[in-house]
């Protein structure tokens, strides 16, 4: 790591030729020292093949954490190979990814169906893979007393277009007559989406009458600071900010359960548990850097997804995901608009 | 006879003390106002000082992004900014001082000419995505010079244009007319005249605008986006064709994750958007003073 800082330092952009040479001479001790410390600590086999070329991601901000740490982690393999991770959405990275212009598209949700169509007009044939569960929780202020938890019924009473519900009252007859407030993802959201399509039952479809910001930090300072308040974003952020906030516990028929590492994992906070992925285009697997850094993500994902705040999905699904790219499956087990179930995963 | 006149000398007084009491209730609200933004901006300076100080080293510097908050760096998108910055530089100022000398001392003041000038003045209010949306289309696909730093420079360069153009015309405007009289008086084609008298003449206006053009630049981030400069890149861009990505992409990106320590590490990378800034500056103001002799 201090190879680099070092070399980089001194690597500002320089015109002159001289500049230029003793810059790569620096970049090539540097290299040779980096590839050095690569075989003393090598612990995985593609550490031996020099791969060259570059891997283009782009898509969900979701998905970005985990994107980075594996870009960052693959650096230290295989340093000749560029990896680059744009944020535009995952509804943007798609636009790109189906152009022909990334490798992979992060993802926060299944691809839609309108998406499918794309991409089997421009002949696009990719592999869906699923790298790690994000728990959407349902979150009040700290000083709430009244709410101990919500059923799918009540949050849908409340989320659904034209929903009458003004006050706390209007959800459950014991809780206060306070007017209630309502914070949430934009419609740009991935987030949104899920939420919608498993809350509401059509994704998209939400009541419009909320406090709407793509930046959930916002969502958690709006939350923090008025009793009254309600909203959901992912749990990375609730987890990041424990000491402000207070989580809903969900029934969705067996009981009101509270997202946690070990609920997410094994299903059992349902139904707003969800897979995100990384969309793979077929045709760029026949580069090797791009087969090898997808092997790489999967290899992975378990224990970087948990180092930026996400929940690993059980190992046997990282298993067939691996399958899947080495059979080069392709297609989605989302045939588009259908619910898009965590459980889906399961069922290969 | 007298006590009214005394009487109306005392009204003539009274209303002078209250004229001047409103003058210096006027200066003081204007000072009270000049303070508050002077205030803010040292509250917001604070601020960041104290949630960014942490970070701020040169590890920081020379340092790609990274998800340890302790091993995060700026490096990739401090080079990307410096590259970004140089181009735009090269691209935007010839053409809009160029533009500005042209319609100032060459153009004949008809109805196209204005019309140029009207749509000048016009495109300096067009929203910065605007600009992103029109690069996307232009440059990163008609021209297909893809997600390139050419591509984001050339949007920005379109971006600053106008700025420059009205800050160069304003500048050139106050070289006195009598210096162009007496290079004419002297035999000098109205080319040598622009050249030689007046262009040097304005040149410190000239820089001005530049500066405030260029900085706005280096803080853009919605074109920047759109035309797909990248989040995370740890590599340095060989050229104008690479991938790249820019200090307030990055600001954008740390700002939005839901770990404090990357709202910190945010304000760190805005201390050093700010000194890059500062340095400019501070460039142009010595470049100035060495014209101005």
């Amino acid at each position: 790591m201090n190879n680099i800082a070092k070399t980089t330092l001194d690597a500002k952009p320089q015109f002159s030729p001289i500049k230029k040479l003793s810059r790569l001479a620096l970049i090539g001790s540097a290299a040779t020292a980096i590839l050095l410390a690569n075989n003393l600590f090598a612990n995985t086999a593609y550490a031996n093949e020099e791969l060259k070329g570059t891997v283009a991601l782009d898509g969900s901000s979701t998905v970005f954490p985990i994107s980075e740490a594996v870009a960052e982690e693959f650096l230290a393999v295989q340093p000749r190979v560029r990896v680059t991770v744009g944020v535009s959405g995952t509804g943007g990275g798609f636009k790109k990814f189906l152009a022909g212009e990334t490798d992979i598209n992060d993802a926060s949700r299944p691809i839609k169906a309108k998406e499918i169509k794309v991409a089997t007009e421009k002949n696009v044939a990719f592999i869906e893979l699923p790298v790690a569960f994000d728990g959407l929780s349902v979150i009040v202020n700290k000083n709430n007393t009244w709410v101990d938890y919500m059923s799918v019924a009540e949050l849908k009473k409340l989320w659904q277009p034209g929903s009458t519900v003004k006050t706390w009252r209007d959800i459950r007859p014991s809780w206060p007559d306070q007017e209630i407030r309502l914070y949430g993802p934009g419609t740009d959201s991935g987030t949104f989406d899920y939420f919608t399509e498993t809350i509401n039952g059509k994704s998209g479809a939400s009541r419009p009458d909320y406090t709407a910001s793509e930046d959930d930090n916002a969502l958690v300072q709006g939350i923090s600071g008025d009793v009254n308040a309600l909203g959901y974003f992912g749990f990375a952020y609730y987890a990041a900010n424990k000491d402000k906030l207070k989580l809903v516990p969900i029934n969705g028929g067996n009981g009101p359960v509270s997202p946690s590492a070990i609920t997410i994992n094994n299903g059992s906070y349902a139904p707003l548990s969800r897979p995100i992925f990384i969309y793979l285009r077929n045709s760029a697997l026949d580069r090797e850097e791009v087969r090898v850094f997808a092997q790489f993500y999967i290899n992975n994902a378990a224990k970087l997804a948990t180092e930026v705040g996400y929940i690993p999905l059980p190992g046997d699904v990282y298993q067939r995901a691996l399958k899947r790219i080495s059979d080069r499956e392709t297609g989605t087990a989302y045939s588009g608009d259908q619910t898009s179930r965590a459980t889906n995963l399961l069922t290969p | 006879m007298n006590q009214s006149s005394d009487n109306a000398l005392n009204t003539s007084d009274r209303h002078l003390q209250r004229r001047h009491r409103k003058a210096s209730l006027f200066s003081s609200f204007c000072a009270l106002i000049t303070f508050m933004g002077v205030a803010l901006l040292a509250l917001l300076l604070y601020q960041v000082c104290v949630d960014g100080i942490k970070w701020l080293d040169i590890q920081f510097l020379t340092s790609f992004p990274s998800r340890f908050p302790a091993r995060a760096g700026i490096l990739s998108a401090l080079v990307g900014t410096l590259w970004l910055i140089s181009l735009i530089a090269l691209i935007a100022i010839p053409i809009g001082v160029a533009t500005a000398l042209y319609l100032e001392e060459f153009s004949k003041k008809n109805r196209l000419n204005r019309l140029i000038e009207l749509n000048i003045s016009n495109l300096a209010g067009v929203p910065s995505i605007v600009y992103g949306i029109i690069g996307l289309a232009l440059f990163v696909r008609g021209l297909n010079l893809e997600r390139s730093l050419i591509s984001g420079a050339l949007t920005m360069s379109l971006l600053i244009l106008p700025v420059i153009i009205i800050a160069s015309r304003e500048a050139i405007k106050t070289v006195p007319m009598s210096i162009r009289h007496a290079a004419f008086a002297l035999g000098a084609t109205r080319w040598q005249t622009a050249w030689a008298h007046v262009l040097p003449a304005s040149f410190p206006g000239i820089l001005t605008g530049v500066i405030l053009a260029l900085s706005r630049a280096i803080g853009e981030t919605a074109p920047l986006i759109m035309i797909g400069g990248l989040t995370y890149v740890a590599f340095l861009p060989d050229g104008p064709m690479d991938s790249f990505t820019a200090m307030p992409i990055q600001i954008y990106n740390w700002v939005a994750r839901p770990q404090h320590e990357f709202h910190q590490l945010a304000a760190s990378a805005i201390i050093v958007l700010l000194a890059v800034l500062l340095i400019m500056n501070a460039a142009a103001i010595v470049i100035r003073h060495k014209t101005e002799r």
